[in-house]
């Protein structure tokens, strides 16, 4: 596969590390009263969609930075990438 | 007898003569053959033996797909099994012998198989051998393996090397025949970046098997004018000898480009080139193959594909026959009967299935029309065929048309399906293809030359209009555009003999339909219960046979059956060339500490530490083993000072504003409050609770941390603290270096580690206890101004101390610490000792932190703070892995002191069963202690940290010993920790 | 039809002409006791020990393709129990045994072949945790035997013992693993579930549930909606997408794992071999194949195809522990879709809606569970409570943290 790098260009993904789900960007609050079941849900349940699928994917090979690719899982077409650092503030994390 | 079967004419070089074997049998052949040409030359009809029957078989094509004739080729290490003799060029001196067949290829033992066939049918096996239970793996098998295979190895190592290489294009055309040359010119003329690869060694694809015109040329004449074109421009890379094997994601392509097998030795040269091509587009232009007919014992030598037989004729100058006869279902057989009479070889009849007039006029051979082939006579060479009614022709070699099927294979790698035609009667390449490829040409279907050409440029202009590329204006020659009929017919239903669907794997008619009565309907289920489509050829030739077949046998249509896709690789790949240099000793890149020259120099054994290579002791004259060495080691940095070089632990370094509050969040204890010039030892969870790494992190300045991870998790630990930046807490003033290689780093421990140190460090700094006390941490310099830093720290629990210095000083900062400790006898140690020295001190190491283990497991439950945000410590608390019970790390000593304890032992309390239910726990790691003088061992056992003083059995009967040993605390020496601190 | 020796010989002697369909092709009824969604192995083995062991009769499986169509008939036939855990190990035990009467059992020649596996050993760590894991085997009643070197140098003279970047330093048999013939433990399953009366549909996809309060009283299907008292799921690979149509998430990712084989060969390897510093492990077939493969593509997919680095990596483990293969030729490779759980272990339990059973999870080690995991999936649909060695595969034990990882690798489903 190609990961279209969003600065360095289209890359071979063969340079990059796939962690899985976007959703483990979404870490829960540690102090909310169900923060056990949260972090269980967090932790362990996953969509696993047949179709665009948000991901993780970590350039170990390259500038170190972590994508957000939305990749198809029927037929891996990449329809965007995105750096992590963006979404996650797009999202609402901070420090 | 020599080349008996030559005749005029064709690509080859009769200017040369090339002396081969076969079977040890001394043979003639020119530069420009296949082994299967100079075999055809030759009269060599017999050339193997199939793989279930054991049925005599000659060559059957002329190209890949060539199911029969397999050969081992070469000799000795270099000798390659199964290697398909249409497709090996001659060399001088090539020797090359039959397979699979036991006593000489023409009395094989095994035929016997053959006469056996009534109770041999498809998946016979699965009804039978299985009594009694034991002869399956003692004497069925055993019997049924060493029939089965195919070609031997050599069983030497490969003695070729292999290269892999990566390409870039903006089109890359597949195949170079007719319609990939017009795609090359096209792209190439209009200046895209183009690759044009070709299986064969002369492009042209069938223009070099066909009597074609082009303009005012033959077509081999153009496909040679063309290559000579593009092989003239930059912008173009012509790959002969080069298969594209695959197609993978995102337009990349897996291509095999044989570099030296045509040649008699690879010299200094890689036997065969791995490419990994990205394209930006891609033409598929793999042509068609074509198919045969099934009929009674149509598997005879010189029973033959159509096209294959002129190419022989037309290409290599040989004929397979004599007395040739042709039986087809097309007009595209009256091919090979015209080209064969034009080069004076005798036709005696051409047999069409349809009632239809001659397609053209072919002298001297009696055309038989509505007829077809039932049986064959002629055990080793086709002698005569019967027809349907009854008549008996006298031939030594028929050949055999069914029609072409298009080269759909490269279409279906992404698991795309083929739509089938019904006025070709095959399949051509469906909806789905693969992102960026075209079809051009008779893989498309477009079955006539001028269509091929046509098509040819016509896909390559659309693929680069995609690209934003215009496309050159066509400049298509002339070209031969009638279309060809063909009519459906695929096997001869008055046949009473058996009727070959797969040449290699024996499987026939019978079978196909025997599969259909027992409820193996599915395409899918055909092929896994028959094994059709299974063999070398990956049935090329034989699959859409076996389904129409299946077809009609199920009432069924072919569509309404299904195809079974193609998987990649398109031709057999040899091993090696996939491995290409990552083997023997490359087959990983080697790390080398910075001290290991030193090392070298000084009689250090080494042992590889992930793909670090560590110094595992420093054996000394007169030591009897190991254990002497590492014993010493460990004496003499408990009884004066050691040195080990600890580079390879995981460097980091953490700087910005929220670096503190970083680090507190990724390490399960506080980091927050550590004071500037200190360092703390830090447990880090996964967030699933789990304990996964420990180590040091020292607070430099302010803003500054230098952090240190185990070798073996250096970079997972860099990874997930990237992770916790970018992903979690995004908005954090935090920034991180990967420091392992920058820094050499030496653990200097015993009781003389100050004084070692006190001469190499500068004088300006302060080394007394109290102003640089048990982990104190700064920035110095040492041998007159060169910067260092220096923590004080100590996994051996001495007095120790770790320095660091740029890696580039590393080497000789280990002579300068050597040096400086002779006055103490100061002694290098390895890996073994450093670890008996963990293991005496009770710290927790790989073996401890296993991935399985929480900090609860570790004793170091505590560390875990509730009261912070920090990856885990919420999954830490769920209370499976809080129980009270749970396995706890503790020590472990032999109640007999002379006995050795063993890692991997499992704990079974006295007088209970050794078995699951009873298992307490394991032994994690264990050491013969110098400074005890007995066996020690660390370990989880449950609720071992309020068993101390029991007694308990460890047992490996995996080793057959079980021993009593007696739990204890983990640290074994100096548990005050007083020597550290000294 | 009871198959053997005789019965081939006399129909050998008699063309051929007698044989009759391994099984029926029934159409589905409307109702049965238990619905078994997936004929795969695990699915068909469900049925066949409900039918045999448990006396249940009335049951279906449907599948969406053909039978067998699924993992059972794409993954490279390893049969072994050497786990290390006791959630795991008394399981893969009790699936060995069924492994080794398999033949009898079924009347069906499923070419279970116990010739040994190996696991290599290349550092000092890893033999002291194949120790203990060869302890925890013979713990749960396995065999296990450590050899070392010098011994695996005679056994296997052409490892690579004097030229590796990883040295071979001893390994891990267990004499009674092997390989079984993978398509036929399928049939073996399915003609003998037939025989007793279960109805395997193929070409019926189920496309939804029938829950009503809570409780699952049947499927939707392209071939109309079928009652049952018991829904059993049972699709591997598919798991998401089919409790997706239930509304559940899982702790499950699909993966594609790619399997490779070679063009036949004379005998060449006497077992099964897994390099121990590399991805690679490799079999041969009766039919001359050396069958291997490695790791997982490691990326979330259900396109049932893989990518070259994987095939890359995996070639360069095999060259890199038998350099005599470089002339052997890769003839096929394929793409399986392995359900990755989150721990690296499976799941054989009841779901939170009445009715509805999940198994599934089994990663790239379904094969060789397929005994064990229709015995115990049968015991639980049968009885209503987990057989006791699949009693911790259980789809609670993330939240009670009871986790069971043999890797050590976390919630990460790509590293298991």
């Amino acid at each position: 596969m190609i990961i279209n790098h969003p600065i360095l260009g289209p890359r071979d993904a063969a340079e990059f590390v796939c962690l899985g789900d976007a959703c483990m960007m979404d870490r829960p609050d540690w102090q909310a009263d169900d923060a056990l079941d949260q972090f269980v849900e967090y932790g362990y349940l996953r969509d696993n969609p047949a179709g665009e699928h948000q991901e993780l994917w970590y350039h170990e090979q390259g500038d170190r930075s972590w994508l957000v690719l939305t990749r198809n899982t029927l037929t891996h077409e990449i329809s965007k990438v995105e750096l992590a650092r963006d979404v996650a503030r797009a999202r609402g994390r901070d420090k | 007898m020599s080349q008996v079967n030559r005749i005029k004419g064709g690509q080859i070089d009769r200017s040369q003569t090339w002396d081969f074997t076969f079977n040890s049998k001394k043979m003639q052949g020119h530069p420009g053959d296949t082994l299967a040409s100079a075999l055809v030359a030759n009269g060599q009809k017999l050339v193997g033996r199939s793989f279930k029957y054991h049925r005599p078989r000659g060559i059957f094509s002329a190209g890949s797909e060539e199911p029969n004739a397999l050969v081992q080729l070469r000799k000795g290490a270099h000798c390659e099994p199964n290697t398909r003799a249409t497709v090996a060029e001659l060399f001088d001196g090539l020797s090359a012998t039959s397979q699979n067949h036991r006593g000489s290829l023409d009395y094989d033992l095994m035929a016997v198989t053959d006469f056996m066939s009534p109770f041999l049918s498809a998946g016979f096996y699965y009804k039978t051998f299985m009594w009694p239970r034991k002869f399956w793996e003692k004497i069925y098998e055993p019997i049924i393996r060493s029939s089965a295979g195919l070609g031997r190895l050599s069983m030497e190592e490969d003695p070729d090397t292999y290269d892999k290489g990566f390409l870039h294009c903006d089109l890359l055309v597949i195949g170079a025949g007719p319609a990939g040359l017009s795609a090359a010119l096209s792209a190439a003329r209009s200046g895209a970046r183009v690759i044009l690869a070709d299986e064969d060694f002369t492009p042209g694809g069938r223009l070099n098997g066909e009597t074609f015109e082009l303009g005012n040329m033959s077509g081999s004449d153009w496909a040679a004018l063309t290559v000579a074109e593009l092989s003239a421009m930059d912008n173009v890379r012509v790959m002969t000898r080069t298969t594209i094997y695959g197609a993978y994601d995102h337009g990349t392509y897996g291509a095999l480009e044989r570099v030296t097998d045509h040649l008699a030795t690879s010299g200094d040269q890689p036997r065969q080139i791995l490419w990994r091509i990205y394209s930006k587009r891609a033409v598929l232009a793999a042509g068609a193959t074509e198919r045969p007919i099934a009929f009674g014992n149509n598997d005879r030598p010189g029973v033959m594909m159509a096209g294959a037989v002129r190419t022989y004729v037309n290409r290599f100058g040989a004929t397979p026959g004599q007395q040739v006869g042709v039986f087809t279902n097309n007009d595209d057989g009256w091919r090979t009967a015209a080209d064969l009479a034009a080069k004076g070889v005798n036709v005696i009849a051409i047999i069409d299935s349809r009632d239809a007039p001659a397609v053209c006029d072919v002298p001297g051979a009696r055309h038989i029309r509505n007829a077809a082939v039932m049986d064959t006579a002629g055990r080793k060479g086709l002698k005569s065929v019967t027809l349907t009614d009854g008549q008996v022709i006298p031939v030594d070699c028929l050949a055999v048309s069914g029609g072409w099927n298009p080269n759909v294979h490269l279409t279906c790698h992404q698991r795309g399906r083929p739509e089938w035609r019904d006025d070709l009667s095959a399949f051509v390449p469906g909806g789905d293809l693969p992102v960026g490829m075209a079809v051009a040409g008779a893989a498309n279907g477009s079955m006539t030359l001028a269509a091929a050409l046509a098509e040819g440029h016509a896909q390559a202009a659309a693929q680069l209009k995609d690209i934003g590329i215009k496309a050159a204006k066509a400049d298509v020659p002339q070209a031969e555009d009638e279309p060809r009929e063909c009519a459906a017919f695929w096997h001869v239903k008055d046949s009473t003999k058996r009727a070959w669907v797969d040449l290699q794997n024996d499987v026939t008619v019978k079978d196909v339909k025997l599969a259909n009565t027992e409820g193996f309907r599915s395409v899918e289920l055909l092929k896994r219960y028959t094994t059709m489509g299974m063999a070398t050829d990956q049935g090329k030739t034989s699959n859409i046979a076996g389904l129409a077949i299946l077809a009609e046998a199920a009432g069924k249509t072919i569509p309404e059956v299904g195809t079974t896709i193609f998987r990649p690789p398109y031709t057999p790949i040899p091993m090696g060339a996939l491995g290409g240099r990552a083997r023997g000793k490359d087959f990983r890149p080697y790390r080398l500490t910075p001290s290991h020259k030193w090392a070298e120099e000084n009689g250090a054994t080494f042992v590889e530490v992930g793909n670090w290579l560590r110094s595992q002791w420093f054996a000394r004259p007169g030591e009897k083993g190991w254990r002497d060495s590492v014993d010493r080691e460990v004496e003499m940095t408990r009884g004066s000072v050691g040195i080990c070089d600890v580079t390879t632990l995981g460097k980091i370094d953490v700087q910005g504003k929220d670096a503190a509050a970083f680090l507190n969040k990724v390490y399960a204890n506080g980091f927050a409050k550590l004071d500037v010039g200190k360092v703390r030892y830090g447990i880090m969870l996964r967030e699933d609770g789990i304990c996964y790494d420990d180590g040091t992190t020292a607070r430099m300045s302010e803003n500054h941390f230098v952090m240190t991870t185990t070798t073996a998790n250096a970079v997972l630990v860099f990874r997930r603290m990237e992770f916790a930046r970018q992903c979690l807490w995004p908005n954090m003033d935090v920034h991180l270096i990967s420091t392992t290689d920058g820094w050499a780093q030496f653990a200097v421990a015993g009781p003389n580690a100050r004084n070692l140190l006190r001469k190499v460090v500068d004088e300006a700094h302060d080394m007394s206890n109290e102003a640089f006390p048990f982990m104190a941490c700064g920035e110095v310099t040492v041998c007159g101004g060169m910067p260092a830093r220096l923590f004080r720290i100590s996994f051996s629990g001495e007095l120790a101390y770790e320095i660091a210095v740029p890696a580039r000083y590393g080497n000789s900062m280990m002579s300068v610490l050597m040096q400086a400790g002779a006055e103490y006898d100061a002694v290098p140690y390895g890996t073994e000792a450093l670890g008996v020295m963990r293991i005496e001190k009770g710290h927790a190491a790989g073996n401890e932190l296993n991935g399985q283990t929480t900090a609860h497991n570790l004793g170091m439950g505590r560390m875990v703070s509730q009261k912070k945000e920090c990856i885990g410590n919420v999954l830490s608390q769920r209370p499976e892995m809080q129980r009270e019970d749970a396995i706890k790390l503790v020590g472990f000593k032999p109640v007999d002191p002379s006995e050795t304890l063993i890692a991997g032992s499992h704990f079974i309390n006295k007088g209970a069963e050794a078995n699951t239910a009873n298992d307490q726990g394991w032994m994690t790691s264990v050491a013969y202690s110098p400074t005890l003088g007995h066996s020690i061992g660390l370990g989880f056992i449950k609720s071992g940290d309020t068993r101390k003083g029991e007694i308990v059995r460890a047992v490996s009967p995996l080793h057959g010993v079980e021993m009593e040993v007696e739990i204890v605390s983990a640290h074994f020496i100096d548990p005050e920790g007083e020597r550290l601190r000294a | 039809m009871r198959y053997s020796a005789f019965k081939i010989l006399k129909e050998g002697l008699t063309g051929n002409k007698s044989w009759k369909p391994v099984w029926r092709e029934p159409d589905p009824k409307p109702e049965y006791d238990i619905i078994i969604v997936g004929a795969g192995g695990h699915g068909l083995a469900t049925a066949y020990y409900l039918a045999k062991e448990f006396g249940m009769r009335n049951i279906a499986v449907l599948e969406k393709g053909w039978l067998g169509s699924g993992n059972i008939g794409r993954n490279t036939t390893i049969i072994r129990s050497n786990y290390l855990l006791p959630g795991n190990q008394p399981f893969y035990e009790m699936s060995m045994k069924l492994w080794e009467n398999l033949e009898q059992d079924t009347n069906y020649n499923s070419m279970v072949s116990q010739r040994s596996i190996l696991n290599l050993i290349h550092t000092d760590a890893q033999r002291d945790a194949f120790v203990r894991r060869g302890n925890a085997m013979f713990l749960s009643g396995a065999d296990a035997e450590l050899a070392d070197a010098e011994q695996l140098r005679a056994e296997l003279p052409f490892l690579d013992f004097d030229n590796a970047r990883f040295p071979i330093k001893g390994g891990l048999y267990q004499r009674r693993g092997g390989t079984a013939r993978h398509d036929a433990v399928a049939w073996g399953y399915a003609r003998g579930a037939d025989m007793r009366g279960v109805d395997i549909i193929q070409n019926c996809e189920v496309t939804g549930f029938d829950i009503q309060g809570g409780v699952c009283r049947g499927v939707e299907t392209t071939r109309g909606a079928i009652r049952a008292r018991k829904v059993a799921v049972c699709v591997a690979g598919s798991s998401g997408r089919v409790m997706a149509k239930a509304g559940m998430r899982l702790p499950i990712e699909s993966h594609v794992l790619q399997a490779f084989v070679t063009e036949g060969l004379k005998p060449v390897l006497p077992g099964v071999i897994t390099f121990g510093a590399g991805h690679f492990y490799v079999s041969q077939s009766d039919k001359g194949g050396l069958v291997f493969g490695g790791d997982i593509d490691g990326y979330n997919t259900y396109a049932q195809r893989g990518n070259l680095p994987v095939v890359e990596d995996v070639a360069e483990g095999g060259m890199a522990i038998m350099p005599m293969i470089g002339r052997a030729r890769l003839l096929r490779s394929w793409g399986g879709i392995m359900d990755m759980s989150m721990d690296g272990t499976p799941f054989i339990d009841k779901t939170h809606i009445g009715g509805l059973y999940f198994n599934g999870g089994w990663c790239y080690g379904g094969f060789k569970a397929t005994p064990a995991s229709g015995y115990c999936y049968a015991h639980l649909l049968a009885k209503d409570e987990p057989h006791p060695n699949a009693a911790q595969m259980r789809l609670d034990r993330f939240k009670t943290g009871n986790v069971i990882d043999e890797k050590g690798q976390g919630n990460q489903p790509n590293l298991h």
